[in-house]
């Protein structure tokens, strides 16, 4: 168990290094999120905002508050795809079979992949929260409701990271790499992400309300805007986060130990 | 790269023991058989080297050997060590260096090796004083502050070796370990492999390079589509087959005639005024057939010796020539 620990630790401490020398690919994940939050607030905000709920009439500075979680989710998706670019990498470049011949941990050099994806969104997370402070998002979350939008960022964060590693794994080239995540980025769109779900026509909202994103997203508006949440829509929200860590964490691993040709 | 060896770890194991002892391997990959019993035994600090062509199953038995695949039947014990009971033991005997260098291209030649230190839980210490060893053994201390993107081919490849030895391996293997480097980086490579058999270390190499296993291995064994077709020291292998070869060369058809007569074990081919004298392509043998000639006054145009190398056995064992098959390249 011990060397498990520390050679997750190197791995992770090998992947912190490669990120702060590739700055480039944190800024370019950041680009997608941050665009989108402009255009929404600058161009649709307006609009949008009037239709937010049926009967109050609400303005741009409403739309920036709900849009938030959204874009939050957005950014934790396009780290998802730099990590699984990564892991590829790592296959195509045949360092991690070198790592495959060395007797440690074998779970380590994922669990270094998925815990470095977790700091960069926590830091992209970050950067995303300022750019919206500033254009006009205004939370009302006190300390307990800052702490819980942390944790289930942390959970999502985590359970994003695992599946964008096993996507690394079972990708071909290098190219390809990311494809798994680009559902990932639509799911706040066909959820509560962008519109409420009861503006959607009967399937798509029966969809939108049920997937992943929606309850977490409900759940991190809440928890930030301080409004009444739902206890059961919490629940689902963690419970989310938990079911995806654990099916993402087996399938990596699974891919991981099953033998390839060469 | 006038470096003293890195000091060798004591070998564990008793004298005379195999490091690599291989019975009876055998892989497939669908309906496709890539090893078809293969048996392999490396005495400790020998270096055994692996030649076929593209498709052999070079680089499947390296990765068998590795622990990288799973074999299909057969028995692999690796420096004492059962490879199907012992995966975790062989793993720490061993030191793997692939056809393409696996290196972190975003860290330093130093950091890489630190790296592998770590992953072997060595001591912070200690990491730094191998690390160090290392690039200096391998020419490579000014660069070790720099990206392995700014570094040749052959630097690559030595930094890749480097990594693998961090752990002090009983086993190294090498996977093509020159394929792609220029003539220079080549020789440097193999005076890499030198030293560290030099310290003790069991090698073995794959190579298609006939040059390659002649320079480095004390034994060789001919791989053609799976099966060992042929195993033994670079003098056993040449005596597999029959000996050489001198082709003469005349100004004109009487002359060549004329040798024709003098000269036994003799093939002539009169369009190219050639000679070919079947028997030992020595001085001595040279030495004579010029002094035969001379006695009898027949000017000779150019001489042309023919040894016999590993091609040569390679073609009388398959009937074609080791270089002949590209079409099954490697995956």
């Amino acid at each position: 168990m011990s060397t498990a620990i520390t050679d997750s630790v190197t791995m992770f401490t090998r992947q912190t290094r490669r990120l702060s020398r590739y700055p480039e690919l944190t800024v370019i994940v950041l680009a997608v999120p941050l665009v989108f939050l402009l255009l929404f607030v600058f161009v649709f905000g307006g609009t949008l905002g009037a239709g937010l709920s049926a009967g109050a009439t609400g303005d741009r500075s409403d739309y920036t508050n709900y849009v938030m979680p959204g874009i939050l989710l957005m950014t934790i998706s396009l780290v998802a795809a730099g990590t699984s670019t990564g892991v590829t990498q790592d296959m195509t470049t045949g360092i991690m079979a070198r790592f495959r011949t060395l007797s440690i941990s074998p779970g380590s050099v994922l669990t270094g992949h998925a815990l470095a994806s977790v700091l960069q969104s926590l830091i992209s997370l970050a950067v995303v929260i300022v750019v919206g402070l500033i254009i006009g998002f205004r939370p009302e979350a006190g300390l307990l409701g800052w702490l819980g939008t942390l944790a289930l960022l942390l959970g999502l964060s985590l359970a994003i990271a695992w599946l964008a590693v096993a996507g690394g794994l079972i990708a071909r080239s290098v190219e390809t790499a990311s494809n798994f995540s680009a559902p990932l980025t639509v799911l706040p769109f066909l959820g509560s992400g962008f519109v409420p779900t009861d503006s959607m026509p009967g399937p798509l909202a029966g969809f939108a309300e049920n997937q992943p994103f929606t309850p977490i997203m409900d759940t991190l508006r809440a928890l930030m805007l301080g409004t009444d949440l739902g206890a059961g829509t919490a629940a689902v929200a963690a419970g989310w986060c938990v079911v995806l860590t654990a099916i993402g964490y087996a399938w990596s691993r699974r891919v991981y130990a099953r033998p390839r040709r060469a | 790269m006038t470096v003293p060896p890195v000091p060798s770890a004591p070998r564990t194991g008793r004298p005379g023991e195999l490091a690599i002892d291989v019975r009876n391997l055998c892989k497939k990959f669908g309906d496709h058989t890539v090893l078809d019993g293969i048996d392999l035994a490396v005495p400790r600090g020998t270096v055994f080297a692996l030649l076929g062509p593209n498709g052999a199953g070079k680089t499947t038995t390296v990765n068998i050997l590795s622990t990288l695949l799973a074999p299909d039947s057969g028995t692999v014990r690796i420096a004492g060590h059962d490879l199907a009971a012992e995966p975790a033991r062989v793993r720490a005997a061993i030191g793997v260096t692939g056809q393409f260098a696996a290196i972190d291209d975003l860290l330093t030649g130093s950091e890489n090796l630190v790296l592998m230190g770590r992953l072997h839980h060595l001591d912070r210490a200690e990491t730094r004083r191998r690390s160090e060893t290392l690039l200096a053994q391998f020419g490579l201390t000014e660069v070790g502050g720099k990206l392995p993107t700014t570094y040749s081919g052959g630097m690559r490849r030595r930094l890749d070796l480097a990594m693998g030895l961090m752990g002090r391996p009983d086993v190294v293997f090498l996977d093509e370990p020159t394929t792609g480097l220029d003539p220079r980086s080549r020789r440097e490579m193999w005076d890499v492999v030198r030293e560290l058999v030099a310290g003790g270390v069991t090698v073995l190499l794959t190579t298609q390079y006939l040059e390659e296993a002649d320079q480095l291995a004390d034994r060789i064994a001919l791989l053609d589509g799976g099966r060992i077709v042929a195993q033994g020291t670079e003098a056993e292998l040449k005596r597999l087959i029959p000996g050489g070869r001198i082709t003469l060369r005349f100004a004109d058809a009487q002359a060549l005639g004329r040798a024709e007569l003098l000269l036994d074990h003799t093939a002539a081919r009169p369009e190219e005024l050639s000679l070919d004298v079947v028997g030992p392509a020595d001085v001595p043998q040279v030495r004579s057939l010029l002094n035969l000639l001379d006695s009898e006054r027949i000017p000779v145009d150019d001489i042309v010796l023919h040894t016999p190398d590993l091609d040569d056995v390679f073609l009388a064992l398959t009937g074609r020539p080791q270089n002949d098959r590209k079409q099954e390249a490697s995956r």
